[in-house]
């Protein structure tokens, strides 16, 4: 065993870790003055691991509690792209609401740090480092307008549910460690095949899964969502949606194929009750909101219930849709937090959809861009939406679970209602008070990055499918 | 010119989307870029028209066999972009061809804001029609067909009338309910067949009888919103009446066309069985369809409401005539679709022209039209007949045909849907003599003017066409009859296998054997 070896392959991640140390020492030093140069240089630190992560080479280190793979790789890139946009759109806003803080590009910074740790964990226990070291980070930056009743509020029922489900996970972790006494993915995988799942190793799974469910925010473990999208600031919210979600759903994907291969009959069962829950509350529940922010809150936990269906069927197929729905959610996510952020009147940030009325005469690109967002998640074609759609469905077709594919389409289209509501709001009503200003020519450039995937996908399709696909067979050799 | 032949279906699908993109682009004032938008949507739909004309001249008519068949690399795993017309579609294209610059025509004077955006819609829309005809893969087949509902939920929502809203929504969920039906039913058929490839799965793929009813059922849920059928009709009158005239051209001319398309398709070639399983309910639902709401189009006092409710009894025409499996029937379901595109899009453009002028769709405003306005009334009067199926006019050929089919399938049916064609001749006439003769009394009336040139410029193809089409059906019937020969042979092949299982194999007579 070789320490160079191991931490040759954990660059991606020492790279940020050590970066995200030395801005922190900048920080202190010069002030909130250093803000811009400190996101600045945290996005080239991100392209830098995103770089290192793209070429690294199969490996896993420290005795196999991180592993490099295909699956990792596709996961890694995800999480800091969106990490870098989240970067670039928060600078912007607290830029315009005057409240600039050094902290915030380190802090992201490290939540990104416990995410690349968090998809590359092959160990219960470096899978809960990782985890806590980027939800610790996640708190501070839920309440981080800290002069707003309604983001510290966002923050702390943030930490407090937080805590609740940390401690439901590692009480799962324990259990299972006590039943098969290993705490490596492979090890427990072992155990299990040789030895049968017992009634202890059962409850150990229920409540790990409890405590990865929270994370993603699927229905039943789902209730801090609204809120703290409600009250935490938009950029933030932009990196709770893509970020956070990609990597606890990759988390969450191998912590299941890997060590439960062999008891899947007894998590398909949970994993089903939970996506069709999720889907149709993310549907019904959608319909009465007026704040966009609690709208996308119950959107992003329908979508959670879609790519579920995916996990459910637990196979190659499955786990490839996945991955590809995770592409393709932050992707659009990302476009459809800029425009959220756009929407100022008078210097101030209004969030209801009423707000929006219009736009379509008085800012005609973006109404067009934020329309192909919204359709697109309603999966409509020929948006991307709709062929991420199709992979998991496919999968869930494949493993014979027609009524939950059914009932998915049919939250589909309850869901669909709240989408076309937004493009009927800035298309058919009357044009409300026009926004302040352009979003500026950076914010610009997301949304048109965004809203080009989103529309232009169905011409070429081929890469990211193939990529998804690579990546999936790294969990199944 | 080797490259136009051989991509010819691509570039005509997707022409109008290069014409859109170049709208997309235009700068300037407004009154400048509506202005462009008009001019370029008129020369890229009439380019696109001459072009489905190539197509119709170059068609072989003497096969059975998909011709113009591009292929290329999409989404990999069986699922390709691949496109090809026959028989059956190929004057879809044509039809969707054909209406497209009447409906811009149409458009010109009578939408005055965001015309920019309409014309992109238009010309969007035109894109994946085009494309629903011209797919031979699952997928790429459901990507047009549902991807339609934006631009139209975009043109009755934005330059609709009073209602819009409302109908807009009803629209566009109805039908979206219907379409991820036959998703679920596509993703299981991709995942029993291996393959998303239209002519691999027609030809040597067979599914279980059990697993056809399902299917079957999927494919209908979607079609049959779409036709629209009995009783799953409700969204299209107040779609019509919403929607601005172009819209409803479109709606009616060829979006309902895509139903039927589908039953041709896919539900009687692919689930052979089934089919037959199904057909009393199909014919109960046509008969319903053609009785049912020719009284309900009589009590109409909207004339939109009272065209759109004939649309959905002269679908029940269509629907009748495809699951009688004859060549008549078939023959006659596809000249009945073509014939009321034309025919029913004339007198939506008809409806159009008083519109225009009197802002009014009530037909109490109106009466006496003929008094000064005689060469609308004319126009109007051809439409009206061959809309109850006059001989002579294009309407008569499919009514006929599709009840002779049903004639030799089930006497009853016919007897049935014969009573359809008198209630159609009594709201046609009722309407027609409401709105055009009497005395002309009513003073908004007093100044109403004829046709323009314009509106005579659109009218009158179309008269010829329907006139034409009436007394000279050949050319269309030339295209069909070897598909539809085909079709049925095969059919009939895999309803035989079934019927027969321990013979393990009945060679099914591919598209080659049937020239």
């Amino acid at each position: 065993m070789n320490i160079q070896a191991d931490l040759l392959t954990l660059l991606p991640e020492l790279i940020l870790a050590i970066g995200a140390m030395a801005a922190l020492l900048i920080g202190a030093m010069r002030g909130d003055k250093s803000t811009n140069l400190l996101s600045i240089f945290m996005v080239l630190l991100m392209i830098a691991a995103g770089y290192f992560a793209a070429v690294a080479p199969d490996a896993g280190a420290f005795h196999g509690a991180f592993i490099v793979d295909g699956f990792s790789r596709f996961a890694k890139l995800v999480v800091l792209s969106s990490a870098a946009l989240c970067v670039l759109m928060a600078r912007r806003f607290f830029e315009e609401e005057g409240k600039v803080r050094f902290e915030l590009p380190v802090l992201i910074g490290l939540s990104t740090l416990g995410m690349l740790l968090m998809v590359s964990a092959a160990n219960f226990v470096s899978l809960y480092l990782g985890l806590e070291l980027q939800s610790l980070a996640l708190y501070v930056l839920a309440a981080f307008n800290r002069d707003s009743q309604r983001s510290t509020e966002a923050g702390l029922k943030y930490f407090v549910l937080g805590a609740l489900s940390s401690g439901m996970l590692l009480y799962g972790i324990s259990l299972i460690y006590g039943f098969t006494g290993t705490t490596e993915f492979a090890g427990v995988a072992h155990v299990i095949k040789a030895s049968g799942i017992g009634i202890g190793l059962i409850f150990g799974l229920v409540f790990l899964i409890a405590g990865l469910a929270f994370k993603l925010s699927a229905v039943p473990f789902h209730m801090w969502a609204p809120d703290v999208y409600e009250g935490a600031p938009t950029p933030i919210v932009a990196f709770f949606t893509t970020a956070a979600k990609v990597a606890a759903f990759a988390m969450f994907i191998r912590a299941m194929i890997i060590p439960f291969p062999d008891a899947l009959h007894q998590w398909r069962q949970i994993i089903e009750f939970v996506s069709v829950l999720s889907m149709g509350l993310g549907a019904f529940a959608a319909i009465g909101q007026n704040n966009i922010k609690r709208l996308m809150a119950y959107s992003s936990i329908g979508h959670m219930g879609y790519a579920l269906l995916g996990l459910a069927a637990g196979s190659l197929m499955g786990v490839q849709g996945m991955l590809f729905y995770l592409a393709f959610y932050a992707a659009t996510n990302i476009g459809v937090f800029v425009c959220i952020q756009a929407m100022r009147r008078d210097g101030e940030a209004v969030e209801t959809i009423a707000d929006l009325a219009g736009l379509a005469r008085s800012r005609p690109r973006m109404a067009f861009a934020l329309a192909a967002l919204m359709l697109s998640l309603a999966g409509l074609p020929p948006l991307a939406g709709i062929f991420a759609k199709i992979y998991v469905f496919l999968a869930a077709v494949a493993a014979h679970l027609y009524v939950l594919a059914a009932l998915g389409f049919l939250a589909s289209c309850v869901a669909a209602y709240y989408y076309l509501r937004i493009v009927k709001v800035m298309y058919f009503d009357e044009p409300a008070k026009p926004f302040d200003r352009e979003m500026g020519r950076g914010m610009g450039a997301i949304l048109a990055l965004s809203t080009a995937f989103t529309v232009l996908f169905v011409f070429v399709p081929g890469p990211l499918i193939g990529a998804a696909m690579t990546a999936a067979q790294a969990l199944f050799r | 010119m080797s490259f136009l032949m051989s991509h010819l279906l691509s570039i005509i699908t997707f022409l109008p989307l290069l014409g859109a993109l170049f709208i997309l682009l235009a700068r300037g004032s407004e009154n400048t870029i509506a202005n462009t938008a008009r001019w370029v949507a008129l020369i890229v739909t009439i380019v696109d028209f001459a072009l489905t004309l190539l197509l119709w001249v170059k068609f072989d008519g003497s096969t059975a066999a998909f011709q113009f068949v591009e292929r290329a690399a999409w989404m990999g795993n069986g699922i390709s972009y691949h496109m090809g017309v026959d028989g059956i579609s190929m004057l879809f294209i044509v039809l969707t061809g054909g209406l497209m610059p009447f409906c811009i025509l149409a458009s010109w004077e009578s939408i005055k804001t965001r015309v920019g955006e309409y014309m992109i819609a238009f010309l969007v829309l035109e894109t994946l029609m085009m494309g629903v005809f011209a797919a031979l893969d699952l997928f790429l087949f459901y990507v047009f067909f549902e991807g339609g509902l934006i631009p139209m939920f975009i043109i009755i929502g934005v330059w609709g009338g009073k209602r819009r809203v409302y109908a807009s929504f009803k629209f566009f969920l109805y039908t979206l309910l219907g379409s991820l039906f036959m998703l679920l039913a596509v993703l299981a058929m991709y995942f029993y067949a291996g393959t998303a490839d239209i002519e691999t799965i027609i030809d040597t793929v067979h599914f279980p009888v059990a697993m056809q009813s399902l299917l079957w059922l999927g494919f209908f849920a979607s079609f049959a919103v779409k036709m629209p059928m009995w009783p799953v009709h409700t969204w299209l009158p107040d779609a019509h009446v919403e929607a601005p005239t172009a819209g409803s051209v479109i709606l009616a001319g060829i979006l309902l066309k895509m139903g039927g398309y589908g039953f041709l398709r896919f539900s009687l070639p692919m689930f052979a069985s089934a089919s037959v399983t199904f057909t009393p309910l199909i014919f109960v639902l046509s008969i319903m369809a053609i009785i049912y709401t020719s009284f309900v189009a009589l009590a109409q006092e909207d004339v939109k409401k009272l065209i759109a409710y004939s649309s959905v009894a002269h679908m029940g025409f269509v629907t009748m005539g495809l699951f009688t499996l004859t060549q008549w029937g078939v023959d006659g379901g596809i000249f009945q679709m073509l014939s009321h595109g034309v025919v029913s899009a004339a007198l939506f453009l008809c409806v159009g022209v008083i519109y225009d002028r009197m802002h009014t769709r009530e037909i109490s405003a109106y009466g006496g039209l003929v008094n000064r306005m005689p060469v609308y009334a004319a126009c109007f009067m051809v439409f009206a007949l061959a809309n109850i199926g006059l001989p002579g006019t294009s309407g008569f050929i499919g009514e006929f045909l599709t009840m002779l089919g049903a004639f030799w399938v089930n006497t009853w049916v016919a007897i049935f849907a014969a009573t359809g064609v008198i209630l159609s001749a009594a709201y046609m006439l009722y309407l027609y003599w409401r709105v055009i003769f009497g005395e002309l009394v009513k003073p908004a009336l007093m100044t109403i003017k004829d046709l323009s040139l314009r509106e005579f410029a659109i009218l009158a193809p179309l008269v010829a066409a329907t006139v034409l089409l009436g007394v000279y059906p050949k050319p269309v019937f030339d295209v069909t009859s070897a598909s539809v020969a085909h079709l049925i042979a095969q059919h009939k092949a895999e309803v035989a296998y079934d019927q027969a299982p321990h013979q393990k194999q009945i060679k099914l007579a591919s598209r080659g054997d049937m020239r």
